[in-house]
């Protein structure tokens, strides 16, 4: 399967879901627990891959019995976001269910089943909110059509209500468990009778709904990657060429097979160059009974290493030219009007470089996945965030039909982006196949930030000119960092079309000459997607010239955005681009870029926060917007000088438009989350290579927010909309860094340029 | 290898393994308790925390021979039916976003509610510091402790 990036998947699924009756059989591949009751699955029409038929694939189940028990499939994975109660909820708002009463089981990786598993991209509410209310406003309907049946009254004057159907003009009420006999027998109804509620009569969406697993992990029972246990199972921890490339020329395990504990060593052939994003790297695996024999097994092998063509790669180094070459002219991405005659009649012309580093996911839960390989066939457990990617490499790499390959989902400690490559997943098929066994491998902290797939470093140059009457009428952006795609093609060496429309191409601001330009860069590791992605960088460099913009109009900054947002409209950006414009995945006619909620984001973060009003001489707010992901949000931070000098983060107020809120705790929870992950990108962590190899090995040099660092109070403003709603994993991120360089401006006089800058 | 006899939970638990074999992986590997979980290996996250005679300590980092006989207290001993002030607290907070680490979370709260029942935000701030959370519950936990200790 080719590796989908989230952000230019074009949209499969449609919201021509067609809703079916599964046979006992097939709920039972996916639930042992369902033993009868009544059985309604979900087709979502999909296109197959390019060009091919469309085709039918049922997306999701779900279970009535009579016992009242509802059992919900849960297709996507849950990292963190909630998306394993969000989706069911929906379902069970539309039926009228007791939630109390439901039950949800995760989903095996299976495109045939379920269609598209891939879990990222802020996608999911997005693309199944329709039809997961269409499958529990069928389901309503044939219980509706049962009672009324059995009582003798019209359909219309019956109502579900907490899993029963009651009748309004009686005291009539049966519970859906006492219907489900006669909804067995009925045919689905036609997609046209069925009727969705008002929102107005929802009870869990919109609502503040606890997570369906908030108790299992408060007390520890649930399951993530390296929980799953199996009899004789063997672990397997890997010592990886330290560089992207290598290959190891000899080994000595003699030290190694002398631990304690240790059974064998296997050398797994790595990619080499290109490194490829669902690969395994070159690495020796050290099998044994336990984890901790493996670690010390692991540590204790000689390798001889042939470094590769990265052997020497210094990242400073290499950020350094890639800052210089945005002196020189480069490949033009978007172009209006003429930049360089208004650069040249401006009265003062702005120009700023900002630099980032490459970032680590770093998931409190290092990879680890477990394969057991027997006879041709392999089961698979994992915390994958695209288990049919990794279902089709782990096929590929044993050789063997992906119908042989069985993939569990299990939760993940954490995602970003990270699991979503099956590259560790791999490493536990070759493994088991190796020892004809189950084998658990786990990496060690060391292993995830040496390893990882990285959000690019990256350099940008912006110039803002401005005219007599200060004016903002000139707007030139250099961009350039290694895009994701060279980690499988090194042909790749400009930003994608898909990056760029990362907050990048999609610059909204009504300014009369614009030009974007990108350079070339190479990748020397394994570049992937981290939480929002290209944005990150981009937000940074946008909103903090924004800022200086603002100040050399002598314009307050928010004032200086709705102003520059122009009129209420609808922005489309493909005439002025060279290549396309991704809008991530969806067609810019049903998803326009709308100035109007832009402005409406930012004057409710103004008012909430008190923008303008006098906060004192320790105190003060910066302000950032970015939309992304197709959420609308604004941001701002108040920053806090105490006595000792240091900068503390005392409130985030973000305003958020994603249209209709399903669960909207859980909005506000990734909103929290989203805040203090990129505090941590702001303030503290990077990831830096000398001699090929990452100079950071824990959390004691990659630093991420802890407690007494992290913001204060968080207020989420959550505006009330009926738009399509959109996700809200990913658009928290790209605000937050520049809006606390903002603050910290105000602070101390001092504008930040590079990530991460200490406070 | 060698023959440990550990307390855990209430209960004596026998693991044969090296002396030098955190306590993290005898609770894991050899004893089956998945609870407690593998974050760095370093005690630099707390990802492992447990209690050693009432003290959060980081398994990790914590060779199962000195462990000696001192009680051990993990998540899945901490309540009998998961109703522990903080655990409950944990969920009517929603805590929780991935809930790798809450495990280790609820451990180190509990170890700071033994020694101070009311702490403030500041001691909350200090003593959970060597907690990680990646996906940005810190406000909440703060929150869940908080309420715990009313309920303590």
């Amino acid at each position: 399967m080719r590796p989908t990036f989230p952000f230019f998947k074009p949209k499969e699924e449609t919201d021509k879901s067609k809703i079916f009756k599964p046979s006992r059989r097939d709920f039972l591949k996916v639930s042992s627990l369902a033993t009868g009751g009544f059985f309604l699955g979900i087709t979502f029409q999909c296109s197959g891959p390019k060009g091919s038929d469309l085709i039918f694939a049922p997306n999701a189940y779900l279970n009535i019995d009579a016992d009242n028990l509802i059992t919900i499939v849960a297709h996507r994975s849950e990292m963190g976001t909630g998306i394993r109660t969000s989706l069911p909820m929906i379902i069970a708002d539309e039926l009228g269910a007791d939630w109390s009463k439901v039950k949800i089981i995760q989903a095996e990786g299976d495109e045939d089943k379920y269609g598209d598993q891939n879990t990222d991209g802020s996608y999911s509410v997005r693309m199944f909110y329709e039809p997961m209310r269409r499958a529990g406003a069928t389901a309503r309907h044939m219980l509706l059509l049962a009672a009324s049946q059995k009582w003798k009254v019209a359909m219309d004057d019956c109502y579900t209500e907490n899993g029963m159907v009651h009748h309004t003009e009686s005291e009539k009420s049966i519970s859906f468990g006492d219907l489900v006999s006669e909804v067995q027998k009925m045919e689905i109804p036609r997609s046209e009778d069925v009727i969705l509620k008002p929102f107005s009569d929802y009870k869990l969406i919109g609502k503040d709904i606890p997570i369906y697993d908030a108790k299992d992990i408060a007390t520890g029972k649930a399951i993530f990657g390296a929980d799953v246990d199996l009899d004789k199972m063997k672990i397997a921890v890997i010592k990886r060429c330290p560089v992207v490339g290598g290959k190891a020329i000899s080994v000595n395990d003699t030290a190694a097979l002398a631990i304690s504990g240790v059974e064998k060593t296997v050398k797994i052939e790595g990619a080499g160059l290109p490194a490829g994003l669902d690969k395994p790297l070159e690495g020796i695996a050290v099998i044994a009974t336990n984890t901790w024999a493996a670690i010390k097994g692991r540590d204790a092998l000689e390798v001889d290493w042939d470094l590769g063509e990265n052997k020497e790669y210094d990242s400073a180094a290499q950020l350094q030219e890639m800052l210089k070459s945005t002196e020189e002219k480069g490949k033009v991405r978007r172009a209006r009007g003429d930049f360089e005659e208004a650069m040249n009649s401006a009265s003062k012309t702005i120009e700023r470089t900002y630099e980032l580093p490459y970032y680590a996911h770093a998931t409190i839960e290092p990879p680890a996945a477990i394969a057991n390989y027997s006879n041709g066939k392999c089961e698979v457990w994992a915390p994958s965030q695209h288990p049919q990617w990794a279902r089709g490499a782990v096929a590929t790499a044993l050789g063997i039909e992906v119908e042989d390959v069985t993939m569990n989902v299990t939760l993940l400690g954490g995602g970003f982006g990270r699991k979503s490559k099956p590259d560790f997943i791999v490493e536990a098929a070759i493994l088991s196949k190796e020892m004809n066994g189950p084998v658990r491998v786990q990496w060690t902290r060391e292993d995830d930030l040496h390893h990882d797939f990285y959000h690019a470093l990256s350099a940008q140059r912006i110039r803002a000119s401005l005219d007599g009457s200060r004016k903002l009428v000139g707007w030139n952006h250099h961009t350039v960092f290694p895009a994701i795609g060279a980690t499988s093609n090194p042909a790749e060496i400009h930003p994608s079309d898909g990056e760029l429309g990362l907050g990048c191409v999609d610059f909204p601001y009504d300014v009369p000459n614009i030009r974007i330009e990108t350079h070339e860069s190479k990748a020397h590791t394994r570049i992937g997607w981290l939480r929002s992605v290209s944005n990150i960088h981009h937000s940074f460099a946008i909103n903090c010239m924004m800022d200086e913009v603002a100040e050399a109009r002598s314009i307050d900054p928010i004032n200086n955005a709705l102003e520059m947002l122009g009129e209420d409209r609808n922005l489309s950006f493909k005439e002025e681009l060279d290549g396309d414009f991704s809008n991530y995945g969806e067609s810019i006619e049903e998803y326009p870029w709308e100035t109007g909620r832009m402005k409406a984001v930012i004057q409710r973060v103004a008012k909430e926060a008190g923008w303008g009003q006098r906060l004192g001489g320790n105190k003060a707010m910066g302000f950032a917007c970015q939309k992304s992901f197709l959420t609308y949000v604004a941001c701002i931070v108040i920053a806090e000088k105490g006595d000792d000098g240091k900068i503390k983060v005392s409130d985030v107020h973000y305003a958020v438009d994603c249209g209709i809120g399903v669960n909207t705790d859980r909005i506000r929870s990734q909103f929290e989350g989203g805040a203090q992950f990129a505090h941590g990108l702001a303030t503290s962590s990077a990831i830096t290579f000398k001699n090929g190899k990452v100079e950071q090995n824990n959390f004691d040099t990659y630093l991420i927010t802890r407690m007494p660092q992290a913001p204060k109070k968080y207020h989420i403003h959550i505006v009330e909309s009926m738009e399509k709603p959109t996700g809200v994993g990913e658009p928290p991120v790209p605000p937050y860094a520049p809006a606390l360089a903002n603050a910290v401006y105000k602070l101390t006089g001092k504008r930040q340029y590079k990530l991460p800058f200490s406070i | 290898m060698e023959k440990f006899t550990l307390k855990i939970n209430g209960e004596s638990k026998e693991v044969t393994a090296e002396d030098d074999m955190p306590l993290l992986w005898a609770l894991r590997d050899m004893l089956g308790m998945k609870g407690t979980k593998f974050g760095c290996g370093q005690a630099l996250c707390g990802a492992c925390t447990v209690l050693v005679d009432g003290e959060a300590m980081r398994s990790c980092s914590l060779p199962v021979s000195a462990v000696g006989d001192q009680e051990v207290v993990t998540i899945e001993g901490l309540s009998e039916n998961g109703d522990h002030a903080l655990q409950k607290a944990w969920v009517e907070h929603i805590v929780p976003q991935c809930g790798y680490c809450q495990t280790g979370q609820i451990m180190n709260a509990a170890a700071l509610l033994n020694r101070n029942p009311n702490p403030s935000d500041e001691e909350i701030e200090s003593s959970m510091a060597g907690n990680l959370c990646r996906c940005g519950t810190y406000n909440r936990i703060k929150d869940a402790i908080k309420t715990a200790s009313q309920n303590i």
